[in-house]
């Protein structure tokens, strides 16, 4: 395992200073928003709709600093974070999907046993086994396994549900605190800076696209899935993320036109995986397990972002930015 | 602090959300908790999902045969949750909680139910005195009319247990509750968990009507108990 630069204690990392007291000023700006709205909404929808964006805003209160600790104390943190969110991850999708009685053993393998080297792996900085132990080692036990349970009805359907709620939950989440293994030359951002980058920009283009989608959407680009993903709110969002995160460039190794490429790639695939998770849970929402989900918030509603952000994301620097 | 710790547990394993159709007021009421059964996790569900003023009221109606097996599970069947331990293989003597041996020694049937397999109506109107006793004026019971884990989640017809008991107790409430996925999460037959998200829904409390023959009275409260799965 590498020894840690410097640059790996955050605190004392100007790059991350700047992006913390940035997210900082935008929460003040969205909380005083949110007073003001709430102030001036007369209308029964406007004062829900006002009611539940300042629902919102506190939650993101306490995310920010949950986030914030986690990238404070380092990789570990993060780790740690990361690897809670997709157990939690996890837990809501095998909850939604229909599972046999037969896969009990399977689906105690892909929590307690996948699910945790996974992120042991990433902790490890093991890229080799990182990178293969879900889409290969997972991917021909579960089958197997399942084989000598002996339940063959919906075979297939059974086996690639856990087979993809562990490459969606699991592989795909921990490309996120995976970013700690890259070294960039150069860049005075650390490995967390890397990590910040991606979550701000795929959580900022979240908020923007509902933004805007609440302001101006109109037209639903896919009205079956989720009729709150609209054109306007897709573009408009992109638009203002993108924007942010050229500016941004100074805080990644990218040049800005690189940054906005990435920032574009991001918001892309943040759609990609929202708009996707949206249609398994339209899917599902209907059976019976959909109410169940409800009163617990998802967290796989607030990680679908990053499912095929991360991955993607981590590839693209890997290939071009570390040697 | 043992027990509020497990009832913590035992809701972060199962991943429990908690409803309440209608709510449990006065909470320190006795009455007769009795849920659908499908893992050996449910009594201890019911049991955490209580309102504390209820909950130390509330003792789980459980078989001996599992519960008195290993150091751990009789620690916890007796001095944690204070479990009224029936015996239903027949041989041995019931043992329940320390205050109550002396009351429950010599009962020797099914928990709430004449057994099928034996037919000893004599020894299952002895356990339903037994509970009876155990119950006294204030505490309340978590039963499972069933008499044993349904193997798919389906609901079993219900054993005669709870009809006998309100005849001994023709005022108690009886609070449905069903317990939602938890044949997921402990299926019969497995020994691990899995954490999947579970839900307990607490219904309406129901009473024994005058002159209500078995059949009529199991029916309503199956009913009950299923109407609480569509919401």
């Amino acid at each position: 395992m590498p020894t840690l630069p410097t640059s790996m204690v955050p605190l004392l990392n100007p790059i991350l200073a700047r992006l913390m007291a940035g997210v900082l000023a935008l929460l003040v700006i969205g909380t005083i928003v949110g007073v003001v709205l709430a102030r001036r909404a007369t209308s029964e929808t406007a004062k829900a709709t006002v009611a539940n964006l300042n629902a919102r805003i506190r939650a993101w209160w306490v995310m920010v600093v949950v986030f914030a600790i986690a990238v404070a104390t380092g990789g570990v943190g993060s780790i740690i974070l990361f690897a809670a969110m997709s157990f939690l991850a996890l837990r809501e999708f095998m909850t939604l999907t229909p599972t046999s009685r037969a896969d009990h053993g399977v689906l105690f393998w892909a929590f307690f046993i996948f699910a945790p080297i996974q992120y042991v792996l990433v902790w490890m900085q093991w890229y080799g086994l990182f990178a293969i132990l879900i889409p290969v080692y997972a991917f021909v036990t579960i089958p197997g396994r399942m084989a000598l349970a002996g339940d063959t009805t919906r075979f297939l359907e059974r086996a690639a549900t856990v087979q993809w709620a562990l490459l969606a939950c699991v592989y795909c989440v921990s490309y996120a605190p995976a970013l700690l293994m890259l070294v960039v030359p150069d860049y005075a951002g650390g490995r967390t800076g890397l990590l910040f980058y991606l979550v701000l920009i795929a959580q900022l283009n979240d908020v923007l696209q509902y933004t805007f989608g609440k302001l101006i959407g109109k037209r639903p680009i896919a009205p079956t899935v989720s009729p709150n993903k609209t054109w306007e709110g897709f573009i408009g969002g992109t638009v203002v993320t993108v924007a942010i995160g050229t500016a941004l460039w100074w805080a990644t190794p990218f040049t800005p036109l690189v940054a906005a490429v990435m920032s574009l790639v991001i918001t892309i695939m943040g759609f990609a995986g929202g708009l996707t998770m949206s249609a398994i849970k339209r899917d599902r929402g209907v059976k019976d397990y959909g109410t169940l989900i409800e009163g617990h918030g998802g967290v796989l509603d607030r990680v679908d972002s990053l499912l095929f952000a991360a991955p993607v994301y981590f590839h693209l620097i890997r290939f071009f930015y570390v040697p | 602090m043992i027990e509020r710790a497990l009832a913590r547990l035992a809701r972060v394993i199962a991943g429990a959300s908690v409803r309440f159709t209608v709510p449990l007021e006065p909470p320190e009421r006795q009455r007769a908790y009795f849920g659908n059964h499908t893992s050996h996790l449910d009594f201890i569900l019911i049991w955490s999902a209580l309102p504390a003023e209820a909950r130390v009221r509330t003792r789980p109606v459980a078989g001996a045969d599992y519960w008195m097996r290993g150091r751990v599970r009789r620690y916890l069947a007796t001095r944690v949750f204070h479990a009224v331990l029936i015996d239903r293989g027949g041989h041995g003597a019931l043992t329940g909680h320390a205050r109550e041996e002396s009351s429950s020694r010599h009962v020797r049937d099914d928990t709430v139910v004449p057994s099928q397999v034996r037919d000893d109506a004599r020894g299952a109107m002895r356990t339903i005195e037994a509970i009876s006793r155990a119950m006294g004026d204030g505490t309340s019971i978590i039963v499972f009319p069933e008499g044993t884990r349904s193997p798919d989640g389906t609901l079993l017809p219900f054993r005669s247990g709870l009809y006998h008991l309100c005849q001994l107790k023709p005022e108690l409430e009886l609070v449905p509750v069903y317990l939602d996925n938890m044949t997921r999460i402990l299926p019969k037959g497995e020994v691990l968990p899995v954490p999947l998200l579970s839900r307990v829904t607490f219904g309406a409390p129901l009473r024994m009507e005058m002159g209500e023959a078995k059949r009529a009275f199991n029916d309503r409260m199956r009913d009950a108990l299923l109407a609480l799965r569509e919401q």
